[in-house]
């Protein structure tokens, strides 16, 4: 197969697997699933720096070099407090690609859409390439998408929730529309889900929870490099109808004694 | 002076600048990006930004995240 790559905001990969820095039990196991899922972007998050504690700026040199960083802007509640963590971020990565988060309710991690919207809207005017976390819904992924957005990422349920791709037509819906890239971000629980995300034709998911809490994390990581890049093929290679009735795969001819 | 530094109260020598300010709490300016009153300080104005009495400061670095 020829080389099979994915753009945004002007760089180009060719791991179909985002990765998240949150939730390791230490740095080495982090450090070590990153390297494993062969992701090239890996999201991280803008906090105020602990002024108590010496190196508490550190995380970056648990990273594995090469890989790309992509700040969020996780926890915001408002267009303003996202748009401010998005300029926090460009400027401590010095590029101008943010995940965009406004976060509408605590229990569910759902988007305001209302309010990522408008933060959406700002950014793309400040000239950041912008990719929102949003809602399987397409309407507001058209939206997004109007604004001047990136790309869309699209949950495949709550974050950290495991529970995996629950709207499937919702987002082939989004995917058969959508002229910008369209990633599915959050709710994969195993490998079979991120597989589905790629086959129902996703450019590439995004994942932290599902492999930072894994029992083993390293081998969880390699398992959703594997199952990214299955199903992609799988996409490529164009899946065969759903049919009610069966069709032999043996000929129903020429039996012996007939 | 008195500032607001990640949201808490302190007292900072008068008349540091944002780099002289990370130099002052031992903090690696490479590592960090810095907000005055809600606006970005670069980092090529760390040396000419000066910090008045009342700022409200932020600080912040990259933590874990997805």
């Amino acid at each position: 197969m020829a080389q099979d790559t994915w753009s945004v905001g002007g760089r180009t990969f060719s791991s179909r697997l985002l990765v998240g820095t949150g939730k390791y039990q230490d740095f080495p196991t982090m450090k070590r699933a990153l390297a494993g899922s062969g992701a090239e972007l890996v999201t991280v998050a803008v906090r105020r720096l602990d002024l108590s504690k010496k190196g508490a700026e550190s995380l970056l040199q648990w990273i594995p070099e090469g890989m790309t960083l992509l700040p969020n802007t996780a926890a915001c509640f408002t267009a303003d407090e996202a748009v401010r963590t998005a300029r926090l971020g460009r400027e401590l990565e010095m590029g101008n690609v943010v995940k965009l988060a406004v976060i509408g309710d605590r229990r569910i991690l759902f988007p305001d859409v209302e309010e990522l919207l408008k933060a959406a809207r700002a950014l793309v005017k400040e000239g950041f390439t912008v990719l929102p976390y949003t809602t399987d819904e397409p309407v507001t992924a058209q939206k997004l998408e109007d604004a001047g957005c990136g790309a869309v990422m699209a949950l495949g349920a709550s974050i950290g929730s495991g529970l995996g791709i629950r709207n499937a037509y919702n987002l082939r819906i989004i995917m058969e529309t959508a002229k910008v890239p369209v990633l599915v971000d959050a709710g994969v629980g195993t490998a079979s889900d991120a597989s589905l995300a790629m086959e129902l034709g996703a450019v590439a998911v995004l994942m932290n929870t599902a492999i930072a809490e894994a029992k083993d994390p390293v081998l969880m990581a390699e398992a959703m490099r594997d199952a990214v890049a299955a199903g992609r093929k799988a996409f490529l290679a164009g899946r065969i109808p759903m049919k009610l009735h069966a069709a032999a795969s043996s000929p129903m001819t020429g039996l012996v004694g007939s | 002076m008195q500032v607001k530094l990640n949201g808490e109260i302190r007292q900072i020598p008068d008349g540091l600048t944002v780099g002289g300010l990370l130099g002052h709490l031992g903090v690696k300016a490479e590592r960090v990006a810095v907000e005055v009153n809600e606006t970005v300080v670069t980092k090529d104005r760390y040396a000419s930004y000066h910090i008045g009495p009342g700022d409200s400061v932020e600080i912040v670095a990259f933590v874990g995240g997805g």
